[in-house]
């Protein structure tokens, strides 16, 4: 209950923060009960009512095969989910060993911290393209391109707050007193990295949303039978004219989650351990 | 000071033959036999042969690496397969707009970013510096390609202001009025930079107005504006400053995006293109040059920075 409450406790000192609390509960409810609040079949085709403006049958409108927006809107939300917990799961799980293991064993450490600065080199976008063109598009591909942008920041960070963990005068005690790396990672290190990582996940989540887009956008993520804001909006382009909801609705809905989960990365920084607070970036 | 200068730029040359043999490594990840992907399917297997013994490919991995980055270092990077013409030439011919849409968009960053963060610093927890810092998160949440068609539906077709796609290059008919061409781009580009920027020009504010020769400043009787745009402002200009050069770099690949939706002919839609048209060598080019420019930027920043800046060591 306490637990609990601490927590939370960052959100609501600030009421723009429980705001943004709501919104991805929203957009997590969606993506759970899709099938259930989706009024129309996503992917149904209706030739008869094709780019109707919003309106009582068709809240936020139809495309240029008829389908109900609304609908695609709904489903879409799975995608966004999907991609951003990957791209997470996959930055954090490669990112967090890769930098723990470098501050902890020096010599492996600055060949890897070396390498990381040449991948840096590569613009984000750029090094997601070219992983694109290696692995072909697909959703599954597009999770690994973005987040091979994002591992090099996070392992950078982990690597920086762990060598400053190592210095900390109970590890050292710990380890005079004979610990093991082992017993100092999962009891020292670890349990001191869930926090700062939290606010990193949330801000990787946030930009994850906006990289994924993008790579939509340019026709080489989602395949187009698989809706997705992103590809929403790369059909929506072609009509911009006559069925400008088209281009609303979806777009609304990418910037409402990035908005959301950088509020959160905030609002979570803003609770951290003052000595992580500036490794974190922002104020 | 010489030796850091001759240290960075060995280190910087050090990265720099990492990165090409990862893009050496680039066109051999891809499946499939490279002489194919350079040359397209209908090429014959005498034409095949050819290109291979031309290229070295029948050589070990690592001497046709040397071999590689011997022509590379020649100004060769290959024939573009669409083209049917160097790449060198395909980049070039992209390069102006590029170019000439990164440094606009910088000028907005810089005329937007900096000044309101400067703004939001000296109101510091203030309504206006919530609300502008907040609006600047929101400029950081919104995709870029989203704000080019929004820009393109309200000022281009609504309005009719400003042309929607294309760029004629300025040293043709209309000259520097072709800037017209790339306005709604840089500003679409400008958006989520300037919002970082704004972020970053705010941050590095507040961080110096903690430091001790602020408070002495203050202490000494000095009025509210000269502690600010003397003691606070040109130090804390350094740190944007040197995120000048890395958002530059950036640009050059965020172009991808706004290109596309503005349909100019610059090296981001090249790059678009070209994955389109499996036309890998140009894709190879220009990650080859990009990553050459931001390393060359990385270099000239970290030097002036020691230079503007004796306090910073050699870590």
């Amino acid at each position: 209950m306490t637990r609990a409450r601490s927590i939370l406790s960052p959100f609501m000192a600030r009421p723009i923060s429980m705001v943004a609390l709501c919104l991805l509960a929203f957009v997590v409810f969606g993506a759970v009960f899709a099938p259930l609040l989706a009024p129309y079949e996503p992917t149904a085709i209706d030739p008869i009512n094709r780019l109707t403006p919003p309106g009582l049958a068709h809240l936020f409108g139809t495309d240029q095969f008829g389908r109900d927006t609304l609908s695609r809107v709904i489903q879409s939300a799975r995608m966004a989910l999907i991609v951003g917990i990957g791209v997470v799961v996959m930055a954090l799980g490669a990112g967090v060993p890769i930098g723990v293991f470098s501050a902890l064993f020096p010599r492996f450490g600055l060949v890897m911290m070396r390498l990381i600065d040449v991948l840096m080199a590569f613009p984000a976008l750029l090094l997601a393209l070219g992983l694109i063109v290696i692995l072909g598009p697909s959703v599954f591909n597009s999770i690994i391109a973005v987040a091979a942008g994002f591992l090099t920041t996070t392992t950078r960070i982990v690597y920086g707050l762990t060598l400053r963990l190592k210095a900390e005068t109970y590890v050292e005690a710990a380890r005079s007193m004979g610990a093991g790396t082992l017993w100092l990672v999962s009891r020292h290190i670890l349990p001191n990295l869930v926090s700062p990582l939290l606010v990193q996940a949330s801000f990787v989540f946030a930009f994850a949303q906006l990289s994924a887009a993008s790579l939509d956008f340019l026709g080489l993520g989602a395949p187009p039978d698989i809706p997705s804001w992103g590809n929403m909006l790369a059909e929506a382009k072609t009509f911009i004219t006559r069925a400008p909801w088209l281009l609303f609705f979806p777009g609304t809905m990418i910037v409402l989650t990035a908005f959301a989960l950088n509020l959160m990365g905030d609002a979570l920084r803003d609770r951290l351990d003052p000595r992580f607070r500036d490794m974190m970036g922002g104020e | 000071m010489l030796s850091f200068i001759v240290k960075r730029v060995l280190s910087m040359l050090l990265s720099l033959v990492v990165a090409s043999v990862i893009i050496f490594a680039f066109i051999h990840l891809i499946d499939g036999d490279p002489v194919y992907i350079m040359l397209g399917d209908t090429a014959t297997p005498e034409q095949a042969d050819a290109l291979r013994r031309s290229l070295g490919l029948d050589q070990p991995i690592f001497v046709q690496y040397v071999l590689w980055a011997e022509r590379v270092l020649h100004g060769d990077l290959g024939t573009s397969l669409f083209f049917q013409a160097p790449v060198t030439t395909a980049i070039r011919d992209g390069a102006e707009t590029s170019f000439l849409l990164a440094s606009l968009t910088m000028v907005w960053i810089v005329l937007m970013g900096v000044p309101i963060g400067m703004i939001a610093a000296m109101k510091h927890g203030s309504w206006l510096d919530q609300g502008l810092s907040g609006v600047a998160m929101m400029l950081a949440s919104v995709p870029t390609f989203w704000v080019g068609l929004n820009m393109i539906l309200i000022f281009a077709v609504w309005l009719q202001w400003f042309p929607s796609s294309g760029y004629p290059s300025i040293f043709e008919d209309g000259g520097l009025a072709n800037l017209r061409y790339l306005l709604l781009p840089s500003l679409t580009l400008a958006a989520p930079n300037a919002a970082l920027i704004l972020r970053l020009t705010r941050a590095s504010m507040l961080d110096v107005a903690r430091e001790d020769y602020v408070r002495t400043a203050r202490a000494k009787g000095l009025k509210p504006w000269p502690v600010v745009t003397r003691h606070i402002f040109r130090n804390a200009l350094l740190t944007v400053v040197s995120a000048f050069g890395f958002t530059f770099a950036a640009l050059l690949s965020e172009a991808v995006v706004t290109e596309t939706v503005f349909a100019l002919p610059g090296i981001g839609r090249l790059v678009v293109q070209s994955i389109q048209n499996r036309d890998y060598p140009v894709i190879q080019g220009i990650i080859l040059v990009v990553v050459v420019i931001y390393l060359v930027i990385n270099l000239i920043v970290d030097i002036s920075y020691r230079l503007l800046d004796p306090r910073v060591e050699l870590q």
